[in-house]
């Protein structure tokens, strides 16, 4: 039997990948959209997976300084966006911890 | 390691990246999304770097080139998450974009070099000068040029942004000229020229023409785009930058990228869509440009009309008499950094017994969800902040409303048939029984119109500079 081609069977996890994300965005609440471009940006950032096969794995000298730049590139995102994503939604969180220390005393 | 446990452990990372997108359901799980998001990330790092090994017999030579990347970039990036300003986030996300175009533009590179090294040459021939298979020249073709327009595109975003560079292409105002419609349309029918050259011969003349000229098509996209609209250029640029991500994971076969940038592009495009829907314009009138050129007429039919206008006293008072007030902070709050300031008011207005909330539009900012970070970083409780939806309802009972450098958005115009901004979606300031207004001037805002809020009866205009105006209201409290 003839073999499916990779280019099918990606597009099959494309377009279901594409469905989940629909479906998984519209429920982050508009309040948290900041920290949803950031971490968007970091999980984009996976591409230094291929960056890193060309970093490793080419033999020529183009091929393997695109790849080198291309994960010093993306690393940028993987750390910057990651922390500047906790560092925002920590936060949000101060405030609930201040929030009940207040009405704590209150009471 | 065998490459069916290297794509079931890619699959695990992937499951992670949609759980660090659902934590973000709400505040209190958002830490956690995070953290899966992190475990994900590294599983895939980890997991690579093993396959790396595996291929090349355990030598590790290949993996010092990795580490130096990943320790420069990854500094960069560090340093940078823990320095910015949160008010300069939107110039962050920007940079950021253009990071993820670059480097994906840089790998598209490496494939074209050497496609052996990805195990995607083409059967049959040599591994020395093996070619690309048809379906992945075509991949990279899409990969490389939405990479390069994402590239280019942010950094000219970036520049609006930020506003203090000197070049004319990185100033707020839109930048037009004649035929620019039809220059972009001969350069995007060029570039699909050269991308189907490419495909055909696996040339780099074609190759490195398309790059060049999706370099050129992202800043000639980005330029006409006003300042006031940069909220929908940002989410539209991450958008792209998910899409290229995905291009990258099909020409290399691999589904985790072509997850997670499916994740990101559909997100981009459902932020870019809410952005637009909340500034009542359609995406393609944003993205064709030219909000600034209509204005102008309107803003000639303006006359001077009396307004009411008090001290930053008289508001304190009334504001401590009144038993509800809503705040509707705007972007000219976080230009004046007042934020903590109006802390220092709702705490005080509570003190008294006084009931605050905050009413926050979904372009308050000058991105997706900007404001609520900014009151965040201030402290203020996040279940004090409402949405647009949520609070709309409640101006009718509210005593005071009390507007801080925000304009359109409240403008009651946007109910008039006939207005520009007719049916764009609005705080309903209007309803309520007293509205305050803090302004440095009355200066129109983005969309140029007057604004009839100011002119009500029941309106006080308070003018100044915001943090200057709600520290007085705070020492006026004090005194009551």
């Amino acid at each position: 039997m003839e073999l499916v081609s990779h280019t099918v069977t990606n597009l099959i996890i494309f377009v279901l990948a594409i469905y989940v994300g629909y479906h998984v965005v519209w429920t982050v609440t508009p309040a948290l959209h900041t920290p949803l471009m950031a971490v968007t940006n970091a999980l984009s950032a996976v591409i230094i997976v291929g960056a890193m096969l060309a970093a490793a794995l080419t033999t020529s000298d183009l091929a393997r300084w695109m790849g080198v730049a291309a994960v010093a590139l993306a690393s940028v995102n993987v750390f910057g966006g990651f922390l500047v994503t906790r560092r925002m939604l920590e936060m949000f969180k101060k405030k609930d911890k201040s929030e009940k220390a207040s009405e704590g005393a209150k009471h | 390691m065998s490459l069916n446990l290297v794509t079931l452990l890619y699959l695990f990372a992937s499951v992670c990246f949609i759980q660090a997108l659902k934590g973000l359901s709400h505040p209190t799980t958002a830490r956690r999304g995070n953290a899966f998001g992190m475990i994900g990330m590294a599983l895939a790092v980890v997991t690579t770097a093993a396959l790396i090994l595996k291929i090349s017999d355990m030598k590790a030579v290949g993996l010092t080139y990795v580490l130096g990347g990943l320790v420069v970039g990854g500094g960069i990036g560090a340093v940078m998450a823990k320095r910015v300003e949160m008010t300069k986030m939107p110039e962050l996300v920007a940079f950021m974009h253009s990071m993820i175009g670059l480097a994906a533009v840089c790998i598209a590179v490496a494939v074209v070099a050497e496609p052996a090294a990805f195990g995607i040459h083409e059967e049959g021939t040599g591994l020395a000068n093996a070619g690309l298979p048809f379906g992945n020249r075509i991949e990279l073709f899409i990969g490389t040029f939405v990479g390069a327009i994402t590239f280019s595109g942010s950094v000219i975003a970036f520049g609006k942004l930020s506003g203090k560079y000197k070049l004319r292409v990185f100033q707020g105002a839109p930048v037009t000229f004649s035929g620019q419609h039809p220059l972009n349309a001969i350069l995007g029918l060029a570039m699909l020229g050269c991308g189907i050259w490419f495909t055909a011969t696996q040339e780099w003349t074609p190759f490195i023409i398309m790059a060049a000229i999706a370099f050129v098509l992202g800043v000639l996209i980005i330029i006409p785009i006003g300042g006031a609209d940069m909220p929908v250029v940002v989410s539209m640029l991450n958008s792209y930058s998910g899409w290229a991500a995905a291009g990258i994971g099909f020409s290399l076969n691999n589904p985790m990228l072509i997850i997670a940038g499916s994740l990101v592009g559909s997100s981009g495009a459902i932020l870019s869509y809410i952005m637009c829907k909340a500034m009542n314009r359609s995406f393609f009138n944003v993205i064709l440009g030219g909000f600034g050129q209509d204005a102008g007429t309107v803003a000639g039919k303006q006359e001077q009309r009396p307004v009411k206008s008090g001290s930053s006293d008289d508001a304190a008072f009334m504001m401590s008499n009144a038993e509800t007030v809503i705040i509707v902070p705007g972007y000219g709050l976080a230009v004046s950094r007042a934020q903590h300031a109006l802390k220092e008011l709702a705490h005080k207005l509570g003190e008294k017994g006084v009931q605050v909330k905050y009413a926050i539009h979904p372009v308050a900012g000058r991105m997706p969800g900007h404001m609520n970070v900014l009151l965040a970083e201030a402290e203020i409780p996040y279940d004090q902040v409402f949405e647009m939806e949520d609070i709309n309802a409640e101006f009718r009972q509210t005593d005071v409303v009390l507007v801080l450098g925000a304009n359109d958005v409240v403008n009651p115009a946007a109910k008039t048939p006939g207005s520009p901004i007719f049916g764009m979606p609005i705080l309903e300031a209007h309803q309520a029984r007293t509205v305050i207004v803090n302004k440095r001037s009355m200066a129109s805002g983005y969309a140029g119109l007057d604004n009839e809020l100011f002119y009500m009866d029941k309106t006080m205009m308070v003018f100044g500079d915001a943090k200057k105006v709600l520290e007085d209201m705070v020492k006026a409290l004090e005194s009551l």
